[in-house]
């Protein structure tokens, strides 16, 4: 079949009549059913997907079609979707239908986009690997003996092995960021409080932000101008304007770029991302850009600020998991005690109850000071020092991962070592700005990698258009 | 005399937390309905029932009520307010957290006056008032195998009023709940019904020597429906705490029940079984910034509360401060005497026959003063009609007012007019009526003239029979003294 990199190309086959949406989706179902292997789809909606098309092939003819008319895409499964199921890829919510649809499924309908399935994610989303789902690990399509990132790794690997046009994930810590570079797609964090978090199964609130994984940056841009916005369900997404990024995709001038040198000398970096990064550097500068060292001395604090806020959160956030209302009761329950230990030992995997556990300490009397209060001080210097950073230069330039995918079930054994692996994207996180993963190189290893650039505050549209600047210089390179 | 015992020589430190529902329309973070009654899960959205992904949204109409208590209450608004996670498991609380307020609350100090039956007042100050979120019912008498939750509550905002340890005795508690209610039925947020547990509270109780200055070790009673309920709790756990101390025990920080039907407390948790609530700061819902401009047009809309109705009544209208307590005691009820006084100027009758045969008719009916039938207006007419001498004070209360109450529709004069007891008679015409009843009595007359001068009673009410009513009393009296000279 053709493959299709962006939804512009989509739509000019089907303006040729080359093409049917029918047809695509069609393409698309016969793909997944192909590439089963890869273990990226939880549930493919297959005749709802072919009777979409239909309807929307007669929009087409018929000029109702909305803006995303041929957007074939696939939600995380953290992403709720009215009757149909949703389970974060836990055992806890196997079987549990959404009532309601999430906000950012809302308008993708209103604007004619078909929802093909949802994807493979760890286990709440918590995980580097794809590898805590209750579904089993994504493999990495560039060579299946290594994860596919995570924790949105279906919806990577998904839009990698084409077998959708595009994908949502969400990203807490890098999850949408991480597996992109792993795959090489592109994966966008919008700025915290850019997208309504109505309807994502929450991990950590105040991190949590959905973005959309594509292969073209046009795409990117547009899935996020149809989802961001404020919302009357979501007192946290912010009621600025939201721009049309897709036609503001032209960087016009010169940017000032900021590279931070504890990154780039960072000990755990893999030497060829290292190289990777510095061609990067010399690349920009010989296209006219400024490209300057700056100091982010806090790099070491950031993963374990980032794990003591997040499981804090997180311990909260899924206290509701506990077999009363919905999703998996423990046939052993006999009271409500007993209800909520069987419920939860049973119904969580090994990283979440970790991660309950860890938060739970965090937040208990007596050592809410020295962990959660401590670490919300240091989130605030880790966001005063890249805003500082911000001031000064339009972009911050850094990789996305220390290495490339690594071996199925490698780090498995050691959360420290696969908590390490955050340390680039965290950051980011921590202080809500907009960032994204660009697929640029390919380490001898044949496995892609990602630069990622961190911008301003609800600057995505600057980002956007600037890392169309740094996918063509390398394409011209 | 009582003889001395040893629970004199202890003091009794009460504070006490109220939570007031509040009477909005809607839930405090999303749209169902917050109205008591329904059919059990009813008013539940996936908001209400903590479905994967919801997530809160304030209702604005809440903190407006906060900032009303709190200004009532002479408390401080905090500007920056913050909501926060309260964290335990239960089954009737969905999320496995309340949202509550912890570190930031919305009004901090302030305090409310109580009456207490010496007629002497007492300041009771409040450390704090917050805003959270209620839990859903469970229900354990509903099936014989299973509990049953009902999450029509859950999430209908609450304020929690927490009272610095100031109440000395369970009659001091019951006082500053009638005024806490008091204060929240005039501010119209919260119907104050603790039956249905729309205002509800639980109770910090300690005793300590008299001349201590530490507390004692507290208990906290849950779970009473009725502010003698409360009274009745305290008033046990003095006596109870007093004989463990005084058998050499010591207090032990529990959390209690009190059973209504015994009178007793029990242990519902011990602290080691307490719950360690990890609270943070809520991450879904930003913080509330509150401006000064905002906290003086809530004030701005204040109404007029118990006690500057008060001061109202004893300064404007001299009216004495008894009355002016009755008067203030029901809201409705002072609402309805400010419309009276819009039509009569003699607030002294008004505020009588509010009292009065007002009040009176209303608890024979058993009716609120918003059922009654008559009109402030009609009220106020027949209090004109006496003070100009139309009528008089007897015929009013005993022909005028029971007949306009049967016909409500009907103008005062008209039907005073139709009952014919419109003053009539002349002194000619009295001068016969008092000597026809003078002659009827004259050994009376003469134990009168003895000195028996409260016969005079007597004499008028014969008179007041043979005019029928239609005679003015205090000429009348005037003109029977005179007379009585005459029948020496």
């Amino acid at each position: 079949m053709q493959s299709y990199d962006s939804l512009a190309a989509v739509q000019a086959a089907i303006s040729t009549s080359s093409l049917t949406l029918e047809q695509l989706v069609n393409n698309y179902l016969h793909r997944i059913n192909a590439n089963q292997h890869l273990n990226a789809f939880v549930e493919v909606f297959v005749d709802e997907a072919i009777q979409k098309a239909q309807l929307i092939d007669k929009k087409i003819k018929n000029g109702t079609a909305g803006k995303l008319a041929g957007m074939v895409i696939g939600i995380k499964d953290n992403i709720c979707y009215k009757n149909h199921k949703v389970s974060a890829s836990s055992k806890i919510l196997e079987g549990f239908t959404s009532i309601y649809s999430s906000t950012v499924v809302e308008r993708l309908l209103a604007e004619d986009a078909i929802i093909i399935g949802r994807l493979n994610c760890d286990e709440f989303a918590m995980g580097g690997s794809n590898e805590t789902s209750y579904y089993g690990p994504v493999l990495n399509a560039a060579d299946t003996t290594k994860v596919s990132g995570g924790s949105s790794g279906g919806s990577a690997v998904a839009v990698q092995a084409d077998l959708c046009l595009a994908a949502l994930g969400t990203d807490t810590g890098g999850s949408v960021r991480q597996p992109a570079a792993f795959c090489g797609v592109v994966g966008l964090k919008p700025t915290y409080g850019r997208v309504s978090r109505h309807g994502i199964i929450a991990f950590a609130s105040s991190f949590d932000q959905v973005g959309p994984i594509t292969k073209s940056i046009e795409d990117a841009a547009l899935l996020l101008e149809v989802i961001a916005g404020k919302d009357e369900y979501d007192g946290t997404a912010t009621s600025i304007p939201v721009p049309n990024y897709s036609n503001e995709l032209n960087f016009n001038g010169k940017a000032r770029i900021a590279y931070l040198d504890e990154t780039l000398n960072s000990e755990g970096l893999d030497p060829e991302i290292r190289a990777l990064m510095q061609q990067n550097i010399d690349l920009l500068r010989a296209d006219g850009h400024t490209v300057e060292e700056a100091h982010f001395p806090l790099l070491d604090y950031v993963v374990p600020t980032y794990y003591i806020l997040t499981t804090a959160e997180a311990s909260s956030n899924l206290a509701r998991y506990d077999g009363v209302h919905y999703g998996y009761r423990s046939p052993q329950a006999i009271d409500l005690e007993s209800t909520y230990k069987k419920s939860r030992t049973e119904g969580f995997g090994l990283e979440v109850k970790r991660r309950i556990m860890l938060g739970t300490f965090v937040l208990s009397a007596g050592y809410y000071d020295a962990y959660y209060a401590k670490a919300q001080r240091v989130r605030r210097m880790i966001m005063d020092n890249l805003n500082e950073i911000l001031s000064k230069y339009d972009f911050i330039l850094l990789p996305n991962a220390p290495t490339t995918a690594w071996n199925l079930g490698e780090k498995l054994k050691d959360p420290v070592v696969m908590y390490l692996e955050d340390i680039f994207t965290v950051q980011a996180s921590l202080s809500g700005l907009p960032a994204i993963s660009v697929p640029v190189g390919q380490h001898s290893n044949n496995l892609p990698i990602g630069l990622q650039l961190i911008g301003k505050k609800f600057d995505e549209a600057g980002l956007l258009s600037f890392s169309k600047i740094l996918l063509n210089i390398n394409k011209k390179a | 005399m009582i003889r001395n015992t040893v629970y004199d020589n202890y003091e009794l430190v009460v504070g006490l937390e109220v939570h007031a529902q509040l009477s909005t329309n809607t839930k405090i973070f999303c749209a169902d309905s917050a109205a008591f009654g329904a059919e059990p899960n009813c008013n539940i959205s996936p908001i209400s029932l903590g479905l994967p992904g919801t997530l809160p949204k304030l209702n604005q109409k809440v903190v407006e009520y906060a900032i009303k208590l709190g200004l009532a209450t002479n408390g401080t608004i905090n500007k920056y307010n913050a909501f926060d996670r309260k964290n335990y498991f239960y089954a009737d609380l969905p999320k496995g957290y309340q949202i509550s307020q912890d570190a930031k609350p919305i009004s901090v100090g302030g305090h409310i006056e109580v009456n207490l039956k010496d007629g002497t007042r007492k300041k009771i100050h409040l450390h704090h008032i917050h805003m959270e979120e209620d839990a859903g019912k469970s229900m354990h008498d509903q099936d014989p195998f299973n509990s049953c939750i009902d999450l029509n509550r859950a999430g209908v905002p609450l304020l929690e009023i927490v009272s610095e340890p100031d109440l000395r005795s369970s009659e001091q508690a019951a006082q500053y709940l009638t005024e806490m209610r008091k204060l929240l039925r005039y501010l119209d947020i919260c119907d104050g019904n603790m039956e249905e547990g729309s205002m509800r509270c639980d109770a910090n109780i300690s005793v300590r020597l008299k001349g201590s200055k530490e507390y004692g070790t507290r208990c906290e009673v849950k779970n009473m429906n009725s502010i003698k309920n409360v009274q009745r709790a305290i008033d046990f756990e003095f006596k109870r705490q007093i004989d463990v101390l005084e058998a050499g025990g010591t207090i032990t920080q529990n959390t209690l029940n009190f059973d209504a039907s015994t009178g007793v407390t029990s242990v519902l948790r011990t602290k080691e079984m307490a719950n360690d609530y990890r609270y943070f700061p809520e991450p879904d819902l930003l913080p509330v910034v509150v401006t000064d401009e905002y906290i003086k047009s809530v004030q701005a809309e204040l109404p007029l509360l118990p006690e500057q109705l008060i001061h109202k009544y004893t300064t404007e209208y001299g009216l004495p401060e008894y009355d002016a307590i009755v008067l203030t005691d029901n809201k409705q009820f002072a609402l309805y005497f400010n419309e009276v006084v819009k039509f009569t100027s003699n607030y002294k009758a008004a505020a009588n026959w509010m009292m009065g045969a007002v009040k009176s008719y209303l608890n024979d009916q058993v009716i609120e003063i918003t059922s009654f039938q008559l009109k402030p207006k009609q009220l106020a007419a027949i209090i004109n009609l006496i003070d100009d001498g139309r009528i008089n004070n007897s015929v009013a209360n005993q022909q005028v007012f029971p007949e306009l109450l049967k016909h409500p529709e009907k103008n005062v004069e008209q039907l005073t007019h139709e009952l014919e007891v419109f003053i009539e008679a002349d002194d000619n015409e009295l001068i016969g009526f008092i000597d026809q009843v003078l002659d009827k009595y004259p050994e009376k007359v003469k134990e009168y003239h003895k000195g028996k001068k409260n016969l005079i009673g007597l004499f008028m009410g014969d008179v007041m029979k043979l005019s029928k009513g239609k005679i003015d009393p205090k000429s009348a009296n005037k003109l029977m003294i005179d007379r009585l000279e005459l029948h020496k």
